[in-house]
């Protein structure tokens, strides 16, 4: 503690990360929901964000892509501000976000993923339409196209929105608990085809909360709780010893002992 | 349907159309986007707007009126969007405490000025003056190629038909945004859309259809044109674009019939007078919708079982 | 000006006593009812029951007339109101139920339709041999000239019988709109309850069409309880300041109108309303705008605060101008760009309470207080001295461990 000196340096953050933020604050009103968040993802990999409920997650995609505004910080996609990349970024929400009540089809929300490419005016043609149903064939739900997206089941809704992300052709992969309230036939069929974006070079970086196949399904790990509790390969980071950091008293010592070992 | 029909009804029917169709097409998106009632809140400002542009010019001529009203919404509009978030309050009681303070203003306003030996009044913002928007130059079909009787159209006609054009370009050119930002905003937050220009940009383009509209058809047909054809509409159908086509046939639709019923109505029933056509057209709407509850075929929330 | 505080303090007549009477018993019914409308996020639901008045007044005047009588009976005309509004309310409850529509569709649909065929029928009578002066046009802005005396007796007696009415079901209402789901749980009919909201909001607008008119009397229910609603936390605190409010609009707009010509009753009372809304909304001291641009600075500055303190203890380069101008501002950081001996202790302290936490997240059983955690609350706000000692053992082995 005897030499605090402080120095002034404006090293910028790593251009080979798809997604790196410096000092990430964020409030709702008076209350921090992210408290000087540092973190890197690596390229082509499958990467978690993991913690506690309100540990602020999807607050971290949200601040990450400007969605809703921070306190301070930096934040860089491809090392360049995330303005500038937009076409490089496929964002899933959670499905919260979306008015299933609206008048739009499977087919239409899949096109919607275009519209980065399309612009405003070019007329949506067969070959765009093609490229819809082969996105919507991808994640199994070509037969469905020309429902109702209200009359769809939560995992069909689910697979809809990844076949938009998937017709986005983007290079990085944002996704809200994709796995959040879907049956296991659905959250098969996502992991497939998450594993298949890896393979094409593609990074995919998920908030996620259930820590049982977080060594399964991806390679990269930040456990969050306000604050950066670790961050790393899964196979090294997510340990008892960092699961007790972040969810503290919420997880038994048996629990983590169980999931850490899986870990391991 | 010969030289007296195109004297005394046909532009009264065409501005009704034209009218109609400018509200209908952007309380399409007003409704997906749960801001029906901004129609309702832009209608009621018009008045402290006219009243403000009277005071200002001293003269109840149409384009400072025009201006007044459409300042006026757009006041409305950033007063309520600011009650919302400085003050926290859910956008139905931040609406209601503009628009209704506003209207107060503008009554108030109109006792104070002397305005008794001009046409300016409550009622004529609310119910227009449809009737009397007719064409008495025309004696025949023919008069639509006569330059002489052309030149002698009620100005209100050119100018709700301009508006309604205006209305429908905009909604073909930004059609992909705001589809997109009213269906899932965060989506289109995250492809880099402006969302709350788009949001601004459709409230004003509904400010300029009630503005445009209020002085020849009155408030009543705005505030039931923004709701009523789209509302009945979104239950024939799933599609956002089949969706939007009916609610022009529904405006049109209570247009026609509802000035037919005001003006013949009352002579078949046997009385002498004819009822407010502005009156009759909401009402024509109301029936429609009515009828678009009860048995369109997408009536039904999702998840909730036919006849359920 | 005398006379406005003639008028204020009932020495203007007995006819203008009995207005500023009833004006403030409506503002008070209107006040306290509109609350519960305004706590269940309700609010416009009451401009769809004004509007929905204007054909039953028609309808009323019209069967009068063919009844024989003249039609004006203000009694009769309430009536007529409250029927079609009722109407008006169960058709928006029933699109609401049964339809996809959303209530502001809904809400939107009934009040322009309704007021359509109101104006349909104003201009039936116009053209009867009795209604050219019917003067039912007052209903839409209300009048107070030419009132009778008996019509400020209804006003002022139904007001009251409304405030009483509404201190009778206080306590069902102030549940249901406070928490449905709890007051369903308790064994409370919510249906009822609601039906009753509704009810004393009818009888409200019924009352009020006479003094302020069917689209200002929307404003009365409406923002009096916004306006409480800045100085309470509380429902059932909500509902009282909002009538009392309401009651003073009342009283004081209906002394400013009766003080000189061409200051009509409906919109003075509204705008004294606004008055004490835009004062509310500016210096609430919870929820003004004021306080929370005072708060939102104040906390900027202690995250930045904060976060230059963590990177100083960790020797993280600071990159922020924001947080390099309030470490030097306070002393904590030089000039040059070192660190003060104040600033050493200041982020020590913070490296300390950071190592604390981690331990007490780790050790401590009760995620309640461990919840707190959220950068800035120190760690002595949530844990006793013996607490924090009893952690400082463990951060003491962990490290040597």
């Amino acid at each position: 503690m005897a030499d605090l000196s402080v120095i002034e340096s404006q090293t910028p953050l790593d251009p080979a990360s798809p997604l790196a933020v410096r000092g990430l604050t964020v409030s709702y009103g008076e209350k921090p929901a992210l408290f000087s968040l540092d973190a890197s993802f690596p390229a082509g990999k499958m990467s978690a964000i993991v913690g506690p409920n309100g540990a602020g997650k999807s607050t971290f995609l949200k601040a990450a892509l400007g969605l809703i505004p921070k306190v301070s910080g930096e934040v860089s996609v491809f090392g360049r501000e995330v303005d500038r990349v937009r076409d490089r970024i496929a964002y899933l929400p959670q499905r919260a976000s979306v008015d299933w009540d609206f008048p739009t089809t499977a087919r239409d929300v899949v096109l919607m993923g275009l519209y980065g490419q399309v612009g405003l005016w070019r007329r949506i043609t067969g070959q765009h339409k093609a490229h819809a149903l082969a996105c919507l064939d991808r994640v199994g739900m070509a037969d469905f196209a020309d429902r109702q997206i209200g009359q769809l089941s939560g995992g069909q809704q689910q697979r809809v929105f990844l076949a938009r992300a998937l017709a986005q052709g983007a290079d990085l992969f944002l996704l809200d608990e994709p796995f959040a309230g879907v049956d296991a036939a659905t959250e098969a069929a996502i992991i497939d085809v998450l594993k298949s974006l890896q393979a094409e070079g593609r990074s995919v970086i998920a908030v996620h909360h259930d820590l049982s196949t977080v060594a399964e399904y991806f390679d990269h790990v930040l456990l969050v709780n306000l604050r950066r509790i670790a961050e790393g390969p899964v196979a090294t980071t997510f340990t008892a010893d960092t699961l007790a950091d972040a969810y503290g008293g919420r997880l038994g010592a048996v629990q983590i002992e169980a999931l850490a070992l899986q870990g391991a | 349907m010969g030289a007296e029909f195109v004297q005394f009804s046909l532009t009264p029917i065409l501005i009704g159309i034209f009218a109609s169709i400018a509200c209908a097409l952007p309380g399409n998106f007003l409704i997906l986007r749960r801001q029906a009632l901004i129609g309702d809140a832009i209608s009621h400002v018009v008045l402290p707007g006219i009243v403000v542009a009277f005071l200002v010019t001293g003269v109840v001529s149409t384009w400072p009126m025009l201006i007044g009203a459409a300042v006026a919404a757009l006041v409305a509009v950033a007063l309520i969007e600011a009650v919302r978030r400085l003050g926290r309050i859910e956008p139905g009681a931040a609406m209601g405490v503009v628009f209704t303070s506003l209207f107060a203003g503008g009554v108030l306003l109109l006792e104070q000025s002397d305005t008794s030996n001009v046409h300016l009044d409550v009622e004529h913002a609310l119910m227009g003056n449809l009737e009397q928007l007719i064409w008495l130059r025309a004696d025949g079909w023919g008069s639509l190629l006569d330059p002489v009787a052309l030149a002698d159209l009620p100005p209100e006609l050119p100018r709700m038909a301009v508006a309604a054009l205006i209305i429908a370009v905009l909604m073909l050119v930004f059609w992909r945004p705001l589809k997109l930002a009213s269906f899932d905003e965060g989506f289109a937050r995250a492809l880099g859309l402006p969302v709350r220009l788009i949001g601004l940009g459709l409230v004003t383009a509904a400010a300029v259809a009630a503005v445009a509209a209020f002085d020849a058809v009155g408030s009543i047909i705005v505030i039931a044109m923004f709701i009523c054809p789209p509302a009945a509409a979104r239950m024939m159908t799933n599609h956002l674009g089949v969706q939007v086509a009916w609610s022009v046939v529904f405006a049109i639709l209570s247009a026609v019939l509802g000035y037919v019923l005001a003006g013949y109505g009352p002579i078949w029933l046997g009385a002498s007078n004819s009822v407010s056509a502005a009156g009759m057209i909401a009402t024509v709407a109301g029936l429609i919708l009515g009828l678009a509850c009860l048995f369109g075929p997408a009536r039904h929330r999702v998840g909730v079982a036919a006849g359920g | 000006m005398s006379g406005f505080w003639q008028a204020l303090f009932f020495q203007a007549g007995y006819n203008a006593t009995l207005v500023a009477v009833g004006a403030a018993l409506l503002g008070f019914a209107a006040g306290a009812g509109g609350s519960f409308l305004f706590l269940r996020k309700r609010a416009l639901v009451s401009d769809a029951v004004a509007h929905a008045t204007l054909p039953g007044v028609g309808l009323a005047f019209i069967v009068m007339v063919s009844l024989g009588g003249d039609g004006r009976s203000l009694v009769g005309l309430l009536a007529g109101s409250a029927l079609t509004a009722w109407v008006g309310l169960l058709a928006l409850e029933w699109m609401v139920r049964r339809t996809r529509l959303s209530e502001d569709a809904a809400i939107g649909a009934i009040l322009s339709v309704f007021f359509g065929v109101g104006v349909v029928l104003l201009t039936v009578i116009q053209g009867m041999s009795r209604g050219r002066q019917a003067g039912l046009e007052d209903f839409l802005l209300g009048s107070t000239a030419g009132m009778l005396r008996q019509d400020a007796l209804l006003i002022a007696g139904g007001g009251a019988l409304v405030v009483f009415t509404i201190w009778l079901l206080r306590r069902p209402m102030t549940l249901v709109s406070f928490d449905t789901a709890f007051a369903a749980a308790r064994g409370v009919d919510v249906r009822r309850v609601d039906l009753a909201m509704m009810g004393i909001v009818l009888a409200v607008t019924v009352i009020g069409l006479k003094l302020v008119g069917l689209i200002l009397i929307v404003a009365l229910l409406i923002i009096p309880p916004v306006t409480a609603r800045f100085w309470s936390d509380r429902a059932e605190h909500v509902v009282w300041i909002a009538g009392v409010l309401g009651a003073l609009a009342g009283w004081i707009g209906a002394a400013i109108s009766a003080s000189a010509p061409s200051l009509p009753t409906g919109p003075i009372i509204v705008l004294v309303a606004t008055g004490a809304f835009a004062v509310s909304l500016l210096f609430s001291p919870r929820r003004g705008v004021a306080a929370a641009v005072i708060a939102r600075n104040a906390f900027q500055e202690r995250v930045h605060r904060r976060q230059g303190l963590l990177a100083m203890a960790r020797r993280e380069p600071i990159h922020d101008r924001l947080t390099l101008k309030i470490l030097r501002s306070e002393g904590l950081l030089r000039p040059d760009g070192v660190a003060t001996e104040e600033g050493r202790a200041a982020a020590a302290k913070i490296a300390r309470d950071e190592r604390r936490w981690s331990v007490a997240r780790r050790l401590h059983k009760d995620t309640a207080l461990t919840g707190r955690y959220d950068g800035l609350t120190p760690i002595e706000d949530v844990f006793t001295a013996d607490e924090i000692a009893w952690i400082d053992t463990h951060v003491v082995t962990k490290g040597a461990a």
